[in-house]
C-alpha cells in the first residue's frame, strides 16, 4: 500500500515539472499552448541520442535535455508565437495543433515509432526494501528528490527574487506592469523558455517511466491539461498539489481498482473543478 | 412614433435580414453536393465521411462558434448516438431513420444532464470538465465490452433500406445520399435558429455575458438548451457514422475525436454555418491525399498546413476566403486595400 | 481487291489473336495492403511492409504473367478508417486482393467487405483465433494466440512453475492468451495466483506489475502486443521480479525482436513459446533476416514481418496455380491446404479453418555475439490454430 502511495507521489512529481511550463504560458501570456508536450518530447529525445549514440552519462544529459527545449521555446517564441499571443484562441490552438503534428512526424523520421529505452545507470537501479510491503524504487527515490528540489527553487525564485515579483506582477496585470517599465516582452521569453526546458526535463526524466515514443505529446496532453485546471495558474503550489493527487490517484487508481483505473482519474477531475472551478490555488478571475 | 421608431432602426432590421437570406454562394454550395453524387461516383464513401464530420462540426460550432462553450468532449454525445443506434441495429430493429431520432434523443439526454456543469468557470474549466466527461463514457463504454464490444467493435450491426426502398450498398451511394439529406436538413433547422432571435440572443451571450444579463436575459437558460441542442445534433451525426459504415467502435468517444472535430470547426472557421462543413472538407480530403502520398508522414505535412494558414489569415478557412473575397474586391473596384484582420 | 482482303483478313486475325488472350494478363494485379503507418502501433506497420517490399525485390513483381502492383495505406489504428479504406480500395482503386490488418478490431471491421465483394483478404498481423471466421475470404499467414500460448502453458508446470499471475492486454488477443493460458497451465497441474488486465489504450504497467509481485508467484506470465515488450521489462527490472525470484514468460510478442536489442539484460533468461526468432538457424532465415537488415538498415526483423512475407508468399502460389486469376472462391480453394517452406519453417494453411499451421519453438533470451536474441532450444510441430498439437 505505502508502496503504491510512494509511487503515486513520485509520478505525480514527474507531472508537475512537465505540466508547470504550461501552466506558467497559461497563466502570463494566456496562451493555449498545446504543443507543449512536443518540449517534453524533444528533451526526451535529446537524452536518448546523448545516452545511447554517444554513450554521454545519464545526470550529464539533464541539463542539455533542459538547455536544448529551452533555446527552441526561445527561437520559437520570439519568431512565431509572439506574433499570436493578441490572437484568437481558436487560432491559437490551429497553431499549436499544427506544431504538434510536424513534430510527431518528425520524431517518427529521426528516431522511428517505437518506444525508446535507455539503460540508467547502475545506481539508480533498483529498489530499497524498506519493510513488508513497502519496496521504494531507487530512481523513484531519486524523481522525487529532484523535483521536490526544484518545485522549492522554483518557489523562491517566484516569491523572494526580482524577477519573480515581475513576474508575478506580469500574471495579475500585465498592461500595467508594462506601464511600471518592466520589459514583458522579455519576461515572456524567458518563461517560455524555461518552461520549455523544464518540460524537457520531465520528458527526458520520464523516458523510465512514462515510455517516449513519437506519440507522447498527444497521449500526455489530457494530463497536462488535468493538473493546469485543476492547480490553476500563476502559482508553483497548486499545478504541484494538483499533480501530486493526479499522480497517487492514477497509481492508486490502477492498482486497486484496476477495472476502471483511469475513470477515476477522470471523475476526481470533474468533481474538483466542480467544487472549485477556478483551481485549487487559482484566484477566480475578474471578469 | 411607430413611423419614427422604424425609420431609426431601419438600417439594422435591413442588416439581419440580409445575413438570413440565402446568398448564391450558399445555393451554390448545396448545388455542388449534388453534383458530386454524380461527377464523383467513385468518391462517395469518403464524401459520406465528410458530410458526418460536417454535421458533427455543426453541432459543436453551434455551442462553440455561437454561445462561445469551448468543448474538448464534444464525442461524448457523438459516441453515445453511434453507439445507441449501432446497439439498437445490433438487436434487430435496423430501421435508420427512426434509429436517428432515438440516438439523438439519448444524446440529448445526456447533454441537458450535463448542461449545468458547464455553466460556470472559465474557459479552460470547461475545456477539462467536458473532456473529463468525454473520457469518463470512453472508460465505461470500454468497461461494458458485453454491451458494446470494447475495443474490437460492435459486431453484427445491419441496417434494413432506407423507406424500405435504399438499401445499402458497397460503393456508398446510398450512404452519400442519405448522409447529405440529414445533413441538409439539419443545417437548415440550424440555420434558422441563428437567425432568430433565440440565435441572437446566443451570439449575445457568447460575446458579453454581463451585459445579456443586464439586459434580462435568462442566460443559463438559454444555454442550456443551446447545449442540449448541440448534443442532440451530434449524436445524430454520430448514428449516421454507425449506420452508414455498419460498425462503431470505442475511437467515436475518444478524445482524439473530440480533438478532430474541434480542429475541424477552429480550421474551417468557428461561427460561420459553413466553418464546419469546410473544415470537414478540407481536413478529411487533405488526410486522405497527403497520406496516399506519405504513408507513415503525412502528418508532417498537415502541421505545416495549420501554421501556414493560420499566418495567412485568421479565422481559418473561412477567415482565408473572406479576406481573398475582400482583396479581389478592393482590386477590382479600385479602392484601398483593408487592412486589418 | 483480294490480295487488299486477304491483308484485311490477317490483320483482324492478328487483332482477334491479341484480344482473345487474356486480356487480363496486361492489367496490373492491384493489392491493397492497409496498415498501421503511423501512430501506437507503427512499427507493426513498418516491419509488414518492409516484408513485403523486400518480398517483390527478390522475386519480382511480375507473377503469372500479372504486373503486381501494392497499394499501402494507413488506417491510424481506426477501424473505421480500416473499414473505409478496404471499401474504396475494392470499389474504386480496382484492388482484387486485401492484405495486411495490424490488429484484431482492424481485421473485424474489414471482414463484411471483403465478403460483399468476394475479395481474398489475407491476414499478416492479426492473432486472435476466430478472424478467418467473419468472412469466408480470410486467410491467415501470422500467427494466433493460442497457438503461441499453449506450448508455454504446458511447458511452465513441468520446469518448477507451479503458481503463475497473468498480466495481459484488454483486448481480443490478450484474452485469447489469457484463456488459453489458464486452461492449458492448470491441465497442466498448474496454478494461477492472480490476474490482471491492462486497458488498450495508454497502458501503465507499474501498478500491475506491482500487484504482481506483492501476489508472490513462480513466474508472472505477460502478453502484451509488439512493441508494448520494452515497457513491460522496464517495469519488471525495476520493481526487482527477477531479484525476488520470479520468472517471466509467455508468448514471444513481450521479447518482440523488433526492440529485444535494446532491453538491456533484464531481458536475459526470459522464456518463450513463439513461431519466430530473428535467430532461427535455418539457411533460409539467415538470408532472410540479412536481406532485411540490408534493405533496412537498423531494423532488424521480427514475428510481424514474416507474416508479411508468407502473405506475399501464399498470394504468389496461389496466383501461379490459378493463372493469374483472383477469383475469391477459387483464391481460397487452392489456398487450402497449401504448405511451404518460409523462414520461420514450415507452415501449411489449414483446409479447416483457411487459418495458418506451424511450427512453434520454445525459446529463451541470450546474448548471442553482443546482441540479444531469442534462442530456440525445443520445437513443437505442427501447431494448430487452436492451440493443440
Amino acid at each position: 500500500m505505502l508502496t503504491v502511495l510512494f509511487d503515486g507521489i513520485a509520478s505525480g512529481g514527474l507531472l508537475f515539472l512537465l505540466a508547470l511550463g504550461l501552466s506558467i504560458t497559461l497563466g502570463i501570456m494566456n496562451f493555449v499552448n498545446l504543443a507543449h508536450g512536443a518540449f517534453a518530447m524533444l528533451g526526451g529525445y535529446v537524452a536518448v541520442v546523448l545516452l545511447n549514440r554517444w554513450g554521454v552519462p545519464f545526470l550529464y544529459c539533464l541539463p542539455v535535455a533542459f538547455v536544448v527545449p529551452a533555446l527552441a521555446g526561445l527561437v520559437l517564441e520570439r519568431t512565431i508565437y509572439a506574433r499570436l499571443y493578441n490572437a484568437n484562441p481558436l487560432d491559437q490552438v490551429l497553431f499549436t495543433i499544427g506544431i504538434v503534428f510536424a513534430s510527431m512526424a518528425t520524431a517518427s523520421y529521426f528516431m522511428g515509432s517505437q518506444h525508446q529505452i535507455i539503460q540508467l545507470p547502475p545506481f539508480l537501479q533498483g529498489q530499497y526494501h524498506v519493510m513488508a510491503g513497502f519496496d521504494v524504487g531507487i530512481y523513484r527515490l531519486f524523481l522525487l528528490g529532484f523535483c521536490g528540489l526544484i518545485a522549492l527553487f522554483l518557489h523562491l525564485v517566484l516569491m523572494r527574487t526580482r524577477f519573480g515579483s515581475r513576474l508575478r506582477a506580469a500574471v495579475d496585470n500585465g498592461r500595467i506592469a508594462q506601464g511600471l517599465g518592466i520589459n514583458v516582452n522579455r519576461l515572456f521569453a524567458i518563461t517560455f523558455a524555461m518552461g520549455s526546458g523544464l518540460a524537457g526535463l520531465g520528458g527526458a526524466l520520464g523516458i523510465e517511466i512514462l515510455n517516449l515514443d513519437p506519440v507522447f505529446p498527444v497521449k500526455f496532453l489530457v494530463y497536462f491539461l488535468i493538473v493546469v485546471a485543476v492547480g490553476g495558474t500563476g502559482t508553483v503550489g497548486g499545478p504541484l498539489a494538483a499533480a501530486l493527487i493526479l499522480g497517487i490517484f492514477d497509481v492508486a487508481g490502477k492498482y486497486y481498482v484496476s477495472q476502471i483505473g483511469a475513470f477515476v482519474i477522470y471523475a476526481v477531475m470533474v468533481i474538483m473543478l466542480i467544487w472549485r472551478p477556478q483551481g485549487l490555488f487559482g484566484r477566480r478571475a475578474v471578469d | 412614433m411607430t413611423m419614427d421608431h422604424k425609420l431609426r432602426y431601419a438600417p439594422e432590421v435591413d442588416r439581419l435580414k440580409a445575413t438570413a437570406s440565402w446568398r448564391l454562394s450558399e445555393v451554390g454550395f448545396w448545388l455542388l453536393t449534388i453534383a458530386a453524387y454524380f461527377l464523383l461516383p467513385r468518391q462517395l464513401v469518403l464524401l459520406s465521411r465528410v458530410a458526418v464530420m460536417g454535421l458533427f462540426a455543426l453541432s459543436l460550432d453551434l455551442i462553440l462558434g455561437y454561445a462561445g462553450i469551448i468543448s474538448l468532449g464534444h464525442a461524448a454525445f457523438f459516441g453515445l448516438g453511434g453507439y445507441a443506434a449501432g446497439i439498437l441495429a445490433q438487436h434487430g430493429w435496423g430501421e435508420p431513420l427512426s434509429g436517428l431520432v432515438v440516438a439523438g434523443m439519448i444524446a440529448a439526454l445526456l447533454g441537458f444532464a450535463t448542461s449545468f456543469l458547464v455553466l460556470r468557470g472559465s474557459d479552460l474549466t470547461r475545456l477539462m470538465v467536458t473532456l473529463g466527461i468525454c473520457l469518463m463514457l470512453f472508460e465505461v463504454a470500454n468497461k461494458l465490452r458485453s454491451l458494446t464490444g470494447g475495443t474490437d467493435g460492435l459486431q453484427g450491426v445491419s441496417l434494413w433500406p432506407i423507406l424500405g426502398i435504399w438499401s445499402f450498398d458497397l460503393y456508398g451511394r446510398t450512404a452519400y445520399g442519405y448522409s447529405i439529406i440529414v445533413l441538409f436538413l439539419i443545417f437548415l433547422l440550424v440555420r434558422r435558429v441563428i437567425h432568430s432571435p433565440y440565435g441572437l440572443a446566443l451570439r449575445g451571450i457568447k460575446e458579453n455575458q454581463r451585459r445579456m444579463h443586464a439586459l434580462g436575459t435568462p442566460v443559463a437558460r438559454r444555454l442550456v438548451v443551446a447545449y442540449t441542442m448541440a448534443a442532440g445534433l451530434a449524436g445524430v451525426a454520430g448514428a449516421l457514422l454507425t449506420q452508414t459504415t455498419q460498425f462503431v467502435s470505442l475511437d467515436v468517444l475518444s478524445f482524439e475525436k473530440s480533438a478532430e472535430v474541434l480542429l475541424i470547426v477552429v480550421l474551417g472557421g468557428s461561427g460561420t454555418l459553413y466553418g464546419g462543413l469546410i473544415g470537414s472538407l478540407a481536413l478529411i480530403v487533405a488526410q486522405y491525399l497527403l497520406s496516399g502520398i506519405s504513408p507513415e508522414y503525412w502528418q508532417f505535412w498537415i502541421g505545416i498546413a495549420f501554421i501556414a494558414l493560420v499566418f495567412l489569415a485568421r479565422g481559418g478557412l473561412m477567415g482565408l476566403a473572406r479576406g481573398a473575397l475582400a482583396l479581389l474586391h478592393a482590386r477590382w473596384h479600385g479602392s484601398e486595400i483593408p487592412s486589418g484582420g | 481487291m483480294i490480295r487488299l482482303s486477304f491483308r484485311l483478313l490477317w490483320v483482324a486475325l492478328a487483332v482477334g489473336v491479341l484480344m482473345s488472350t487474356n486480356v487480363f494478363a496486361q492489367q496490373p494485379l492491384k493489392i491493397g495492403l492497409i496498415l498501421p503507418m503511423t501512430g501506437p502501433m507503427a512499427s507493426t506497420g513498418r516491419q509488414v511492409s518492409a516484408a513485403v517490399k523486400l518480398y517483390i525485390a527478390e522475386h519480382g513483381d511480375v507473377v503469372a504473367g500479372r504486373k503486381i502492383e501494392v497499394l499501402l495505406r494507413d488506417d491510424t489504428n481506426a477501424p473505421e478508417t480500416t473499414k473505409r479504406f478496404a471499401q474504396e480500395l475494392v470499389t474504386n482503386d480496382h484492388a482484387e486482393i486485401l492484405a495486411g490488418f495490424g490488429l484484431t478490431p482492424l481485421a473485424f471491421a474489414a471482414a463484411p467487405i471483403a465478403t460483399a465483394a468476394k475479395v481474398p483478404m489475407i491476414i499478416m498481423s492479426a492473432g486472435t483465433l476466430i478472424i478467418p471466421e467473419k468472412s469466408p475470404y480470410i486467410l491467415r499467414t501470422s500467427f494466433t494466440l493460442p497457438q503461441n500460448t499453449a506450448p508455454i502453458a504446458a511447458w511452465a508446470p513441468k520446469h518448477d512453475i507451479k503458481k503463475v499471475f497473468t498480466l495481459v492486454t484488454d483486448y481480443a488477443p490478450g484474452i485469447d492468451s489469457e484463456t488459453t493460458f489458464k486452461r492449458v497451465f492448470t491441465a497442466n497441474g498448474g496454478q494461477i495466483v492472480g490476474e490482471a488486465r491492462v486497458p488498450a489504450q495508454n497502458p501503465d504497467y507499474a501498478p500491475f506489475i506491482q500487484r504482481a509481485k506483492d501476489a508472490k508467484p513462480d513466474a508472472l506470465f505477460v502478453f502484451v502486443p509488439s512493441g508494448e515488450g520494452a515497457a513491460v521489462m522496464k517495469q519488471f527490472a525495476e520493481r526487482g521480479l527477477a531479484r525476488a525470484g520470479i520468472k517471466l514468460i509467455g508468448p514471444g510478442d513481450v521479447t518482440d525482436d523488433d526492440i529485444l536489442d535494446s532491453m538491456g539484460d533484464a531481458a536475459i533468461g526470459t522464456i518463450t513459446s513463439h513461431f519466430y526468432s530473428a535467430a532461427h538457424p535455418s539457411a533460409q532465415n539467415k538470408a532472410y533476416v540479412a536481406a532485411f537488415e540490408k534493405a533496412n538498415p537498423g531494423m532488424r526483423p521480427n514475428f510481424m514481418s514474416v507474416g508479411g512475407w508468407d502473405g506475399m508468399e501464399l498470394i504468389y502460389e496461389v496466383l501461379k496455380k490459378n493463372n493469374g486469376s483472383t477469383d475469391g472462391d477459387k483464391f481460397v480453394a487452392v489456398a487450402k491446404g497449401l504448405s511451404w517452406a518460409s523462414p520461420r519453417g514450415k507452415v501449411t494453411i489449414d483446409p479447416r479453418t483457411r487459418d495458418i499451421i506451424q511450427d512453434v519453438y520454445m525459446r529463451e533470451v541470450k546474448r548471442v555475439g553482443g546482441h540479444l536474441y531469442s534462442v530456440e532450444f525445443d520445437r513443437i510441430p505442427e501447431v494448430r490454430p487452436d492451440g493443440t498439437y
